[in-house]
């Protein structure tokens, strides 16, 4: 009986230490996309002289930020594989939707959008 | 009869019901956001090179406050560290933390709401007017020494209403001159403050504020931001609930509460990830 709370009280000192180390990866996480966010807003002020890039910078930063948030505090690094099955799903609808859209940009009809509104 | 799973995790999937519940709901909602983005994108291809609003249907670049942004990103940020922290408070049974935690995560809330309107007032305020020699002029809009306002829809300007009203000139408090990223230009020897310019409604061939009817980015920022916004205010609600009346959970069932405080977390990720890509794409790009 004794040894029973003996090993109940060990994991729970164990059980604080695991939290106690999260909290530590989760102020590390929120420093590390305080400073994305800086280096976005300073690429912007970077000349790449190329759109295509500066939307590549900007989209592979967010996606970085990106994948901390849903890595860390979602808990996404250790979930159950149900959870996992469900994302799946989503990224390979949204990887088709991005997909149909990218491929529809090459079709767009240009200077049409509401011309008729005010172009004297 | 008791609902099974409500706080013990399923010995099959090693889930809690609400687990499976929120995240069929964030993948529903990726698509949501998704369809979204996606027509940004297809907008933001197709618009004509140049520079707005010299060329009406170039994408306006740089238009929105960038330090303000970044400030809301970083309260954003903040709140989502601030709920996780709260959560991991009561998993070492300590509510007194998990309760101001929260309470930082919903003031970090309407902070961001409250910001998010000072930038959505500035829009509804703001006003470009084409000329029928061909310039256009963008800044604060004047009429009969009245500035239109945000919460006061009935009170926004048009051509046609200049006109119905007899309004013979307006004055405008012209915008500072930007370059092609966006970035306002230094002239030399030129004032930065924001000069006032009379304009004749005879001399005007188009005039509307930074509202949807005006510019395709205009509709899809407003639709986009004010949708995460919604997402913000019903998680702040939420959170709050949680925090106070919710709390009382934490006395009777804390195993169940803590998992609410997990799930209700998730969503609140949820909101700051689309910011994560909200932010460069509408301030940014």
């Amino acid at each position: 009986m004794s040894e029973q709370s003996h090993n109940a009280a060990a994991s729970h000192d164990d059980h604080d230490h695991d939290i106690a180390s999260h909290i530590k990866t989760y102020l590390i996480i929120f420093g590390a996309l305080l400073l994305g966010t800086v280096i976005t807003v300073l690429m912007y002020y970077v000349d790449f002289s190329s759109m295509a890039v500066t939307v590549g910078v900007a989209l592979f930063i967010a996606s970085i930020k990106a994948f901390l948030v849903a890595a860390y505090f979602m808990h996404l690094m250790s979930e159950k594989k149900l959870v996992y099955s469900l994302l799946v799903i989503s990224a390979i609808f949204f990887t088709g939707l991005m997909g149909l859209t990218l491929w529809g940009t090459h079709d767009t009809p240009k200077n049409t959008l509401m011309k008729t509104v005010y172009v004297p | 009869m008791e609902i099974p799973y409500t706080y013990k995790a399923r010995p099959d999937t090693g889930l809690y019901n609400a687990k499976v519940g929120i995240w069929l709901f964030l993948a529903s909602e990726i698509m949501l956001f998704g369809a979204l983005f996606s027509a940004y994108i297809l907008l933001r291809v197709s618009a004509p090179d140049g520079f707005w609003p010299d060329v009406a249907l170039a994408w306006p670049r740089g238009l929105l406050n960038i330090p303000i942004g970044t400030f809301n990103t970083a309260v954003l940020i903040t709140s989502s560290v601030t709920v996780v922290l709260a959560w991991a408070a009561l998993k070492m049974n300590n509510f007194a933390r998990f309760r101001w935690l929260m309470v930082v995560t919903v003031i970090c809330a309407f902070a961001f709401l409250g910001i998010k309107s000072f930038e959505y007032n500035d829009k509804f305020s703001h006003y470009v007017v084409r000329l029928k020699d061909g310039k256009a002029v963008t800044g604060h809009l004047e009429v009969n020494g009245k500035h239109p306002g945000f919460w006061n829809f009935a009170d926004q300007w048009s051509l046609g209403r200049l006109e119905a009203e007899k309004v013979e000139h307006i004055e405008i408090a012209v915008d500072p001159a930007r370059d092609i990223h966006g970035h306002v230009k230094h002239v030399e020897g030129a004032s930065h403050d924001h000069a006032k310019q009379k304009i004749a409604t005879a001399d005007i061939a188009f005039l509307g504020s930074y509202t949807p009817a005006t510019h395709p980015f205009f509709a899809v920022y407003f639709l986009i931001t004010a949708l995460h916004g919604l997402h913000v205010l019903g998680g702040a609600l939420v959170l709050a609930y949680f925090a106070f009346p919710g709390a009382k959970m934490w006395k009777t069932n804390p195993e169940q509460f803590t998992n609410r405080i997990e799930v209700g977390g998730l969503f609140w990720h949820f909101v700051d990830l689309v910011w994560i890509f909200l932010f460069p794409v509408v301030y940014l790009l």
